[in-house]
C-alpha cells in the first residue's frame, strides 16, 4: 500500500528509477518512505538542502533488525532497515526515510558527510547491530567495551544473561580490558606534539567529581587550553533497549523511569504517549491534566538537581544543599500521588496508576506559593552572581544553525533564542489547555542556557497552578480495552471484560501491529520512544532517542580553545545525566 | 625555661584551633546550608574532630610508587613548619608571645613565601597531572598575591613606623589602622585568601576540575598535614588582620586583652568559613587579572596617598 504525497512524487521526480522505493503508512502518521542504500547520501542531503521546505535537523539514526518481524506486510524485503528520523523545527514536520540492507552482516553508505551529528548514532548501530558503514571516519565501538563479542541488539543475541555461560573474568581477560581502556591518541587522529609544545592527555573519568557519573573525557591539552576532547561513553550502559524487546508492553515502564534519571514519570509519558498511540487510546481529560502536573513538577526536580550541581561545579558549594531540599519538597508531593520518589514508574498505557490522594491539591497548592520565593533567592545568589557570570557569560556558545545541525534540543536550542517547544509546537496530553511562555535565550551560551532553565522552573510553576485550578473530573483511566491495568467495574459482571482483564494482567496487552513515536519536551531536551509492534505483547523493537546523547557529541565542538575550568561550566550547562546518554 | 613553656602554650592553642576549626566549620557551613554537620560524637559532635584524628593517623600512609619519594615525604612538613613558625612572630597579649622580633612582619612574608614551596614540591612529587596542573596554578596564584600582600602592610608599616607586630598592635590605641587603611585592609583579606587557596581562591585544588589539585595523591596523616595546614593557615591570617588592622589585644577593660584578641580572630575566621559558603570559584585567568589589574594599582595608589598625607601632617 503506497501512499502519494507531494514529498514521494517529488523524490519520485528527482532521482533515478529504483531511488525510492515505497512508502508507508505509521501509527504516528509521519511521512515514511523508503529508498535504496545506494541512494540514501544524495537523498538526505536533498532532503537537507535543496528542498524548499528542508529537514535540517537528523533527530535519530537507528536500526530494525527485521528477520524476525511478523505483520510487515506491504514493505519491502529486508533483513536490517536503517531508520532516519529527520525533523524540520521551522516547517514543524518529521520525516521517516528507511533503507532495507539484505544479508547477514550488511553495509550501507555512512552520511557524516551530511550530517556530522550521524557519527555517534552510525557507531550505535555498528556496535549494536553489527552494520558497516562505509566511508565512516572512525567506525568503532561506542557503548561496549572493545573486547565485547556480538552485537547485542540483533535478534539472535540472547536478551537474558541465563542464556548465556556464566561469566568469568580471567586475568587475561582483565589484562585486555584494561589495555583497550589505555587512551592511544594515533587511534583518534590526534598529535601528540605540535611545532612549540607537547600535548598533555588528560584522562578525566570515568570516576571524576565533575562529571556527574561515569562519562570518560579524554583531553588533549596545551598547558591547561584544550586542543580536543574524547569522550568515552557507555559505561553505564544497561541494553535498556534490548530489554524493550522482552518485557511485557506494561511492565517495561518501570525501565523507562531510569532513563533519565532524574526526569521521572516524563520518561514514563514519552513511553506510554508512544504506546497510546499504536494501540489508538485516547486518554481522558483528568488523565491528561494528572499528566502533565506530575511532569512538569519532575522537570523542576530536574532542573533543581542541575542548578545546584551546576553552582557546585562552579565552586559554590551552598546552592547544592538549598535546591535538593526544595527537590524534596517536590518529592513529598510525588510521594504522596504516586507512593514513589525518583522512579515512581506511575504512568500506566491508558491512564494513571491511582486517583490522586485525598488533600493533594492542599500539598500543590503550598508548594506552588512557597516556591517563587526561592527561586528569586536563587536567582540572586546564584545566577545573578558576578562570578557565576564571570564563569558563563561568553563560555561554550553555540548559534542556533550549530545547534540545529547537532542535533540540540530542550534547554541548549532554545537558549540560543530558537523557539521551538515540543509542548507549544506539538502539544501533547493536552498541553494545548495551558497558558505559558516558552523563556528564550540569546546568546546561546552557558549564561543564557542557565538563564533559560530557570525561566522553565517559572513556568512549570504557572502549569502546576493552572492543573490546581482547573483539574477536570472524570476517569484516571480510559475506557479502551487495552487500557493496562484495566478499570475493574465490570470484570465481576461480565465474561468478556473477565478475560480481558486476565490476559492484560497475566501476559500483558497485546498492541497492534505498527510503528509510532511521540517526541515529548523532557527535562533535558527532546525524549522519544520509537516503537515497533509486531501485534505481539511486548515491543518488537523500542528505541529510546535521548537528548544527551547528541548533545554530548557536540561537546569537543564546543569546548576547543577553552580551558578546564571552562571544561566544566560547559559540561554543568550541558545538562546531561549518563542513564540518558549511554540507556 | 619560660621559653619553652610560652612556645610550647603557643603551639598548643594553635594546633587545637586548628583542629578545633574542622569541626566550626563543619557545623557553620551546615547551619548555612539547612542541614545538622557533625552532631553525633560527643556534646554537639565537639569529639568528632577525635574520632577524626584517631582515623587519619591511623590509616594507611601510602606513597604512591610512580612519586619522588624523598621529596612528597618533605613537602607537606614544608608547610606545616612554615605556617607554625610564623605564628612565633604573633603578639596575643601585650605579654603572651614567642618572639619580639624588629623584622616580625618581614619573617612573615619570608614565611609564607617559603610555604609556595610546599605545594609546588608536592604537586610536582606526585607525579601526577592533577597534582602538576595544581601546583602550577598554585605557585602562579600564590607568588601574585604574595607581591599585593606586602604592599598591602606597607601602609600599616609607614602609619606605625615599625615592622614589630606588638608597636604595630601600641600604635592603634588612638584608631584601629582598618580605618585609615581600609584598602590595604581589603587587599590583605583578599590576599589572604588566596594565600590559604580557600574558596573562592581555592583554585589550586578545585575539587570539581583536578580532583583535589597538588594534594590528590596524599593520603593519611601526609594528607592530614595539608588539611591541618590550610586551618592554620586561616587562623594565621585571621590573627594577622587582628593584630594588623583591628588593634590585636586592644579593647575595653572590662575583659582580658586575650579575651578581645579571641574574640576578634574567630569572627574572621568565621568570615572566612561564610565566604566559603557563599561563592563560586572565579576561573584562574580571571583571579590573575583581578590581581594584577585591580589590586595592584589599588595597592600602589594607597602606598602613594598614605605617604602623601604622612608626609604633610610632618
Amino acid at each position: 500500500m503506497s501512499i502519494d504525497t507531494a514529498l514521494y512524487s517529488d523524490l519520485k521526480n528527482n532521482f533515478t528509477e529504483g531511488a525510492i522505493i515505497s512508502t508507508q503508512s505509521t501509527a504516528d502518521g509521519t511521512e515514511t518512505i523508503w529508498v535504496n542504500k545506494d541512494f540514501i547520501v544524495d537523498i538526505l542531503n536533498y532532503l537537507k538542502n535543496r528542498l524548499t521546505q528542508p529537514y535540517q535537523s537528523l533527530y535519530d539514526l537507528t536500526a530494525i533488525d527485521e528477520r524476525r518481524r511478523n505483520n510487515r506486510q506491504g514493505q519491502p524485503d529486508s533483513d536490517f532497515t536503517i531508520v532516519y528520523h529527520l525533523t524540520s523545527f521551522e516547517y514543524n514536520k518529521d520525516l521517516r526515510i528507511k533503507t532495507p540492507l539484505l544479508g547477514e552482516y550488511p553495509s550501507v553508505p555512512s552520511i557524516t558527510g551530511v550530517w556530522e551529528l550521524a557519527n555517534w548514532y552510525e557507531r550505535e548501530v555498528f556496535d549494536l547491530f553489527g552494520i558497516n558503514f562505509i566511508g565512516h571516519p572512525n567506525l568503532r565501538r561506542i557503548l561496549l567495551p572493545k573486547s565485547w563479542k556480538g552485537h547485542p541488539l540483533r535478534k539472535d543475541y540472547p536478551a537474558r544473561a541465563t542464556e548465556l555461560d556464566p561469566y568469568v573474568l580471567t586475568d587475561q581477560m582483565r589484562e585486555i580490558e584494561d589495555n583497550d581502556l589505555k587512551f592511544n591518541p594515533a587511534e583518534y587522529g590526534l598529535k601528540t606534539k605540535a611545532e612549540d609544545t607537547d600535548f598533555m592527555f588528560l584522562n578525566i573519568g570515568p570516576q571524576h567529581p565533575g562529571t556527574h557519573g561515569l562519562l570518560r573525557l579524554v583531553l588533549q591539552l596545551d598547558g591547561e587550553d584544550i586542543v580536543d576532547i574524547i569522550p568515552d561513553i557507555g559505561f553505564h550502559h544497561r541494553g535498556a533497549e534490548k530489554m524493550g524487546e522482552r518485557q511485557s508492553w506494561h511492565s517495561y515502564i518501570p525501565y523507562t523511569d531510569r532513563i533519565d534519571y532524574l526526569g521521572g514519570v516524563i520518561n514514563n509519558l514519552a513511553y506510554v504517549l508512544s504506546v497510546e498511540k499504536l494501540a489508538g487510546i485516547e486518554v481522558p481529560d483528568r488523565v491528561k491534566f494528572i499528566r502533565v502536573m506530575m511532569c512538569e513538577l519532575f522537570r523542576i526536580a530536574s532542573h533543581l538537581v542541575w542548578l545546584g550541581t551546576y553552582a557546585q561545579d562552579l565552586g559554590q558549594m551552598s546552592p547544592v544543599f538549598f535546591a535538593f531540599n526544595d527537590r524534596e519538597k517536590i518529592f513529598d508531593i510525588v510521594s504522596a500521588v504516586t507512593g514513589g520518589r525518583m522512579h515512581p514508574s506511575w504512568f500506566r498505557i491508558g491512564g494513571v496508576a491511582h486517583d490522586l490522594p485525598n488533600g493533594w491539591e492542599k500539598m500543590v497548592q503550598d508548594f506552588v506559593n512557597y516556591f517563587p520565593k526561592r527561586l528569586k533567592e536563587f536567582e540572586k545568589t546564584i545566577i545573578q552572581n558576578r562570578i557565576f557570570k564571570a564563569r558563563t557569560i561568553g563560555i561554550g556558545a553555540y548559534t542556533t544553525q550549530e545547534a540545529i545541525e547537532w542535533g540540540i534540543t530542550g534547554a541548549g536550542l532554545r537558549a540560543t533564542g530558537y523557539n521551538f517547544d515540543y509542548r507549544k509546537k506539538r502539544p501533547y496530553s493536552g498541553y494545548e489547555n495551558f497558558e505559558f511562555d516558552i523563556p528564550l535565550g540569546k546568546n546561546g551560551d552557558c549564561f543564557d542556557r542557565s538563564l533559560v532553565r530557570m525561566g522553565e522552573m517559572r513556568q512549570s510553576l504557572r502549569i502546576v497552578e493552572q492543573c490546581v485550578k482547573n483539574m477536570p473530573a472524570g476517569l484516571y483511566k480510559s475506557e479502551h480495552p487495552l487500557t493496562t491495568p484495566p478499570l475493574k467495574e465490570h470484570t465481576m459482571q461480565d465474561i468478556e471484560t473477565l478475560i480481558t482483564h486476565f490476559l492484560g494482567v497475566t501476559w500483558g496487552p497485546v498492541i497492534p501491529a505498527g510503528e509510532a513515536i511521540v517526541p515529548i519536551e523532557a527535562a533535558k531536551g527532546s525524549n522519544g520512544y520509537y516503537l515497533i509492534s509486531d501485534g505481539s505483547t511486548s515491543a518488537y523493537r523500542s528505541r529510546i532517542r535521548t537528548p544527551s546523547f547528541p548533545h554530548m557529541q557536540m561537546l569537543p565542538l564546543i569546548s576547543r580553545g577553552y580551558t578546564i575550568p571552562d571544561l566544566l561550566s560547559i559540561l554543568g550547562a550541558l545538562d546531561f545525566v549518563l542513564a540518558d546518554l549511554d540507556r | 625555661m619560660e621559653y619553652i613553656f610560652i612556645i610550647a602554650g603557643v603551639l598548643l592553642i594553635v594546633l587545637t584551633i586548628a583542629a578545633g576549626l574542622i569541626w566550626v566549620e563543619r557545623r557553620l557551613l551546615a547551619l548555612w546550608q539547612d542541614r545538622y554537620g557533625p552532631n553525633r560524637v560527643g556534646p554537639f559532635g565537639l569529639f568528632q574532630v577525635l574520632a577524626d584524628m584517631i582515623k587519619i593517623f591511623f590509616k594507611e600512609d601510602w606513597i604512591p610508587p610512580f612519586a619522588d619519594k624523598a621529596v612528597f615525604v618533605i613537602a607537606p612538613g614544608i608547610l606545616m613548619i612554615s605556617i607554625l613558625l610564623t605564628f612565633a612572630i604573633i603578639p596575643f597579649t601585650d605579654s603572651f608571645f614567642v618572639l619580639d622580633s624588629n623584622i616580625g612582619l618581614l619573617f612573615f612574608l619570608g614565611n609564607s613565601s617559603l610555604g609556595v614551596y610546599s605545594i609546588v614540591l608536592g604537586g610536582w612529587a606526585s607525579n601526577n597531572k592533577y597534582s602538576l596542573l595544581g601546583s602550577i596554578r598554585a605557585s602562579a596564584q600564590m607568588l601574585t598575591y604574595e607581591v599585593f600582600m606586602g604592599l598591602s602592610l606597607m601602609g600599616v608599616v609607614m602609619m606605625s613606623d615599625s615592622f614589630n607586630l606588638r608597636e604595630i598592635v601600641e600604635a592603634q590605641r588612638g584608631m584601629w589602622f582598618v580605618f585609615p587603611q581600609f584598602i590595604g585592609f581589603v587587599v590583605f583579606l583578599i590576599a589572604g585568601v588566596a594565600e590559604t587557596h580557600r574558596t573562592p581562591f581555592d583554585i589550586p585544588e578545585a575539587e570539581g576540575e583536578l580532583v583535589a589539585g597538588y594534594h590528590s595523591e596524599y593520603s593519611g596523616m601526609k594528607f592530614g598535614m595539608f588539611f591541618v595546614g590550610e586551618y592554620l593557615g586561616v587562623t594565621l591570617i585571621s590573627t594577622l588582620i587582628v593584630t594588623l588592622f583591628f588593634g590585636g589585644w586592644l579593647g575595653p577593660s572590662f575583659l582580658p586583652p586575650a579575651f578581645w584578641f579571641f574574640f576578634k580572630t574567630a569572627f574572621f575566621i568565621c568570615f572566612f568559613v561564610l565566604l566559603r559558603a557563599s561563592l563560586p570559584r572565579p576561573r584562574y585567568d580571571q583571579l590573575m587579572d583581578f590581581g594584577w589589574k585591580i589590586l595592584l594599582p589599588l595597592v600602589l595608589l594607597n602606598i602613594l596617598v598614605t605617604g602623601a598625607i604622612i608626609l604633610y601632617l610632618q
